[in-house]
């Protein structure tokens, strides 16, 4: 066989290619909102409320207003003439949420004003000098007392300050009437089952504390009545279609631009009420304006995420068969429903069916307003409570029935022959294969060994427990029929002159490394150099069309739109190609890429480069019939269901006698995400999900006092995990591709977050065991544990 | 997070600083490592109209011996600083043991002994271990120098015997080598939820006296006396846990929030006392 000279370029889908984008973040060379300076621009401070609910009796910003340097003093009120009620992305009843509160305030924190001035020390100084009078009003903090006859409330037409009920269940949800098929089969599961297990559990409320907070520029040029956005969001095309809307512009009108930002975690999703009134603001001065929240804001202010209560009950037969699951939970969602709030808590009854066969299923929900911060989604949204809640059960079954808790959840499993498996709550699973996986960590882990080891620590007196838990979750979202904001994804694909090649993606990363993953998919498509690509996000004057990054869909729906634009554009290159190869006679069909250059398959020496054909496509003389110049195609791919992805995770707790310090010692995750475009920032997703979720289970809670003051508004009471807090991560995977997607790819932003938490607590709870302990509540304070420890006399 | 406006000046000399400190007022605030006062700033708890900044006055440095046998470290010097000394290691490790035990690399980086004394946070590691060194803190005020057991230092909450125009400049004690610091972290800030200083006079395997004093359980760091007098004459390290016992129901007042209930500090007193007992004795 004949060879060309050239590189031969290997493959780079499933290489740990590092990260692109780290160089430029981790030297300071990366642009974040807060870098941004226009000429002329002045800065926002908002003045906020400083109890948790009350009636807005006065505000006086005369001081303020002539403070030197201040441009404009606003109420609530007053802005209210000029911007309405924010929208929100869910069907349900919402209360009208303006963006400064125009009459009451309903939690600490929310803004009841407004300044702009010439430098961000003079606008908070002025913000300081406004003053405000209030009629305080008792605050709402319980979510159970909020919902009795008696209790204060916080919005009219919300009695009892419920905000959405719901109510689904039986053994099965008739698809035509969304109605539960045969409720009465759920009491007759729970009255013939030999075993129930039944446990109230907090998943408690937590800050997602990204570590760039929110902040906005916004700059309205009245001459071309044009407005640009640059604002620290997962989602810049949904920030330009709600700030159009809310400013009664088109989205022609309109530009926003996610540049660098550090985390979002779920709550940069929300368009929040800052970003709106910096629109306004600068419209109304006429100068561009910027807002940087600061870290207690961001502790106020930017939504939270959890704070489910669920009270939870597991029916089985001695042989460990679980017979049915009910579920009542009581969702708290702080005082307004923002962007997706009210849809976050209805996930975790869907996804409450996990990996098991549950024969009936009672679900009800209700969501509760009180005078805390608004929640939204947060990593996992929805999935970890669900999850939570199930797994601790099925770890209490295992418990009262003295099996093993891997060999009860295998007992349970879904069969992999029943996949596409349709869920009591309606999902189509779209693919899974557990037994590998659960094989695989308990080998990965040593189980066995770990047994022993906790046996041989307790025998010495020492306080040791193991868990386990096994997670399904759901991912890739889409479909357009369950996101209010539409499911699809956008990508261009344009190869430039020279035969290097530009993308671009709706999936706006913040974290998640598409610039690397993308550029791999492309290279490996193209058969060109990772080096001559580009990867562009974040503009909505350069993407032309996206929705966004979240629910861990950037990859499964926006990778999926990325390959379908190549295709395109690989097609019509070959096209090119044949032109350019006429004398040889090929079709398009005979070429393929192969080392930068377009050959017929098997014979190179039939070729031309990359780049000779990029260039023709430029200046494509002669034209080929039929075709037109150039090499920009694009792609909206829209996923016909959302991705399952699963795991196992299994952990070691030690907790301190005389202390109750708890100590992980031991983190195993082995995760399913399906076809795997590089392991590296799998694994890096994985880290970050994990000390997130053992986060959740050992460290983090949002408190507020019985007036509703927030106690933990600062990373001196708010506990964050760090490096030193956790082991070394032991991972492994699974490879169970989706059919959903041409990747084969189910995602892996959240994962880590929905499995590790009830593992950790699983753990705990075993450790604890020995002293009669059936159920920790998180977060796994030592003092909690201290005492468990001591109502048992401090004997095991 | 953005503090009010303030004017800053960097003192070349002590006496300037005392000067300036005068001149100020009321108004006027040391800065040393900033890691206490600009935290409050950025918070506005703290409004100071001037800031004079002391942290890098030579004056106010070094780790030594002095002529009559005592270990003298100046105000200046940073818990890193502390940490990393072989004086200390050698002749008090229980001081360079507690300084590389406080918050994070940043905050040991920048935080002094004489800023963490001044402010007397009611969880700071050092104070505890200053009060069972019985150290003596060097202060110079308009009217010249003065010294202070640290016993008498720590008062209240936040509050210290120093007045508003004086500058501590050091701290210097007898060397130690039997002496250990145990704390309980609060998790999220690192600083002491219960932090107990044993320092043992130590004769064979029995005790002949000891000081042990407590921080973060109460409203400053103070002497927990029922365990000095249970341990005078107790053998170590097996009487450890007997003369601990009763340390933390004998405090007065004890601290509660979140982390820590006034019952569970009580408790922790006892096993952190006996934990730095233990610790100290082991040392002998
Ligand atoms: C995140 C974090 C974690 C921390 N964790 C711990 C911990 O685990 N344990 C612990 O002990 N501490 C901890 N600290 C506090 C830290 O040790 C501080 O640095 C220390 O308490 C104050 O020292 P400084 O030099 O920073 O003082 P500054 O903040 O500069 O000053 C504090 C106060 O003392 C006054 N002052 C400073 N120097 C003098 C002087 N020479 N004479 C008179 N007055 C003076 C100042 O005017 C000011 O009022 C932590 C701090 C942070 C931010």
């Amino acid at each position: 066989m004949t060879t060309v000279d050239g590189p031969v370029l290997p493959k780079l889908i499933g290489e740990r290619v590092k990260r692109r984008e780290d160089p430029r973040l981790i030297q300071g060379q990366a642009t974040y909102v807060d870098d941004i300076k226009l000429p002329g621009m002045l800065h926002l401070a908002f003045k906020r409320s400083d109890i948790a609910h009350g009636v807005i009796r006065s505000i006086d910003t005369s001081a303020a207003a002539a403070m030197e340097g201040v441009e404009l003093v606003i109420t609530g009120a007053e802005l209210a003439e000029t911007l309405g009620p924010m929208p929100i992305g869910t069907p349900f009843p919402a209360p009208d949420h303006y963006s400064v509160a125009t009459d009451k305030v309903r939690y600490v924190g929310e803004p009841v004003a407004v300044v702009v001035a010439e430098d961000r020390y003079l606008a908070r100084d002025a913000a300081d000098a406004i003053e405000v009078e209030y009629d305080e009003l008792p605050a709402v903090v319980d979510p159970e007392a909020a919902m009795e006859a008696g209790s204060a409330t916080l919005h009219e037409g919300f009695e009892r300050n419920i905000a959405v009920e719901s109510y689904w269940g039986g053994t099965g949800v008739n698809p035509e009437t969304a109605q539960p098929e045969d409720d009465s089969a759920v009491d007759a599961a729970f009255a013939e089952a030999d075993v129930v297990v039944s446990q109230r559990m907090l998943n408690q409320r937590l800050a997602p504390n990204a570590m760039e907070p929110r902040g906005v520029v916004a700059q309205y040029e009245p001459g071309r009545e044009y407005l640009t956005v640059w604002s620290a969001t997962q989602n810049p095309h949904i920030l330009r279609t709600l700030v159009a809307a809310m400013m009664g512009l088109g989205e022609h009108q309109v530009r926003a631009v996610a540049p660098e930002v550090g985390g979002g975690f779920g709550c940069k999703i929300n368009i929040y009420g800052e970003e709106y009134v910096a629109a306004a603001l600068s419209r109304m001065v006429k100068a561009p304006v910027k807002w940087i929240e600061d870290r207690t804001e961001a502790f106020l202010t930017t939504t939270h995420g959890r704070d489910l209560l669920g009270y939870i009950d597991l029916a089985a037969k001695n042989d460990g068969t679980i017979l049915g699951l009910k579920a009542r939970i009581i969702a708290d969602i702080g005082a307004y429903e923002v962007l997706l709030t009210a849809m976050i808590p209805t996930l975790t009854g869907l996804m409450m069916n996990g990996v098991y066969r549950l024969p009936v299923v009672r679900h009800e929900l209700t969501e509760v307003f009180t005078n805390k911060t608004p929640t939204d989604a947060y990593r996992g949204a929805g999935r970890p409570e669900g999850l939570y809640f199930l797994e601790r059960a099925v770890d209490m079954l295992a418990r009262e029935l003295d099996m093993d808790p891997a060999e009860l959840r295998r007992k349970n499993f879904i069969p992999t022959d029943e996949f596409p498996f349709a869920t009591q709550g309606g999902l189509i699973y779209d693919s899974g294969n557990y037994e590998p996986c659960l094989d695989k960590a308990l080998d990965v882990a040593g189980w066995q060994e770990m047994l022993a080891e906790r046996d041989a620590a307790r025998a010495e007196g020492r306080i040791v427990g193991v868990g386990l838990s096994f997670y399904v979750e759901v991912c890739g979202l889409g479909p357009s029929a369950v996101v209010p904001t539409g499911g699809w994804e956008h990508s261009g694909v344009t190869v430039e002159r020279g035969g290097k090649v530009t993308a671009t993606t709706g999936a706006s990363p913040h974290g998640q490394g598409n610039e690397t993953t993308f550029a791999q998919m492309l290279a490996d498509h193209f058969s060109i150099p990772l080096e001559d690509i580009t990867i562009l996000h974040g503009d909505t004057s350069v993407v032309k069309q996206g929705i966004g990054t979240f629910g861990s869909r950037s990859q499964a729906v926006g990778g999926a739109a990325l390959i379908s634009a190549a295709g395109k554009a690989g097609d019509k290159m070959k096209q090119f190609a044949a032109a350019l190869l006429s004398e040889h006679e090929v079709a398009p069909e005979d070429l393929v890429f192969e080392d930068g250059r377009i050959q017929v398959a098997g014979a190179p020496e039939v070729s031309k480069t990359f780049a000779e054909v990029a260039d023709f496509a430029y200046i494509p003389v002669p034209l080929p019939p039929g075709m037109e110049p150039g090499l920009s195609e694009e792609s909206f791919f829209e996923p016909e269901n959302n991705t399952y992805p699963f795991g196992c995770h299994i952990s070691m707790v030690e907790v301190d006698r005389e202390t109750g310090e708890p100590k992980l010692v031991k983190m195993v995750a082995v995760d399913d995400c399906g076809n795997v475009i590089n392991p590296l920032i799998v694994d890096g997703q994985v880290h970050g999900g994990l000390a997130q979720g053992i986060g959740q289970a050992m460290f983090e809670e949002v408190v507020y006092d019985e007036d509703g003051q927030p106690v933990t508004a600062s990373f001196m009471d708010y506990v964050m995990p760090r490096a030193a807090d956790l082991p070394t991560f032991e991972l492994d995977n699974t490879v169970t591709p989706t059919p959903v997607n041409p990747l084969g790819a189910k995602g892996v932003g959240e994962a880590g977050t929905i499995g590790s938490t009830p593992c950790v607590v699983n753990a705990a709870v075993d450790a604890l065991a020995p002293f009669g302990v059936t159920h920790i509540e998180m977060p796994l304070r030592p003092e909690r544990l201290w005492r468990l420890i001591q109502e048992n006399g401090g004997q095991s | 997070m953005i503090p009010t406006t303030f004017e800053y000046r960097r003192a070349t000399s002590v006496a300037e600083a005392l000067t300036l400190l005068q001149e100020g007022g009321p108004e006027a605030k040391l800065l040393a490592g900033g890691h206490s006062l600009i935290p409050m700033m950025k918070q506005r708890l703290a409004e100071p109209g001037l800031l004079i900044d002391i942290g890098g006055l030579d004056e106010l440095r070094g780790i030594q011996e002095t002529d009559d046998g005592e270990i003298a470290i100046g105000a200046a010097m940073t818990h890193a600083e502390i940490a990393a000394s072989d004086l200390l290691h050698t002749q008090a490790p229980i001081v360079a043991e507690t300084a590389a035990a406080i918050g994070d690399a940043q905050v040991r980086n920048r935080g002094t002994i004489g800023g963490s004394l001044a402010h007397a946070d009611p969880g700071a590691d050092l104070p505890a271990v200053m009060v069972a060194l019985d150290a003596t803190i060097a202060i110079l005020g308009p009217n010249g120098d003065r010294k202070v057991q640290a016993d008498d230092f720590f008062q209240d909450i936040l509050t210290v015997d120093l007045g508003e125009d004086e500058i501590v400049t050091g701290v210097c004690f007898q060397a130690c080598r039997s002496a250990a610091y145990a704390k309980l972290e609060q998790r999220a800030s690192k600083f002491a939820l219960v932090g107990v200083a044993a320092a043992l006079s130590l004769d064979g395997g029995s005790c002949s006296s000891a000081r042990v004093a407590v921080t973060g359980a109460s409203s400053h760091a103070q002497r927990l006396g029922g365990v000095e007098d249970a341990l005078a004459g107790a053998s170590l390290p097996d009487g450890a846990a007997d003369a601990a016992a009763g340390a933390g129901d004998a405090l007065d007042f004890v601290n509660e929030d979140l982390h820590g209930s006034e019952s569970y500090r009580r408790a922790m007193t006892a096993v952190f006392a006996r934990r730095a007992i233990e610790a100290a004795a082991g040392r002998g």
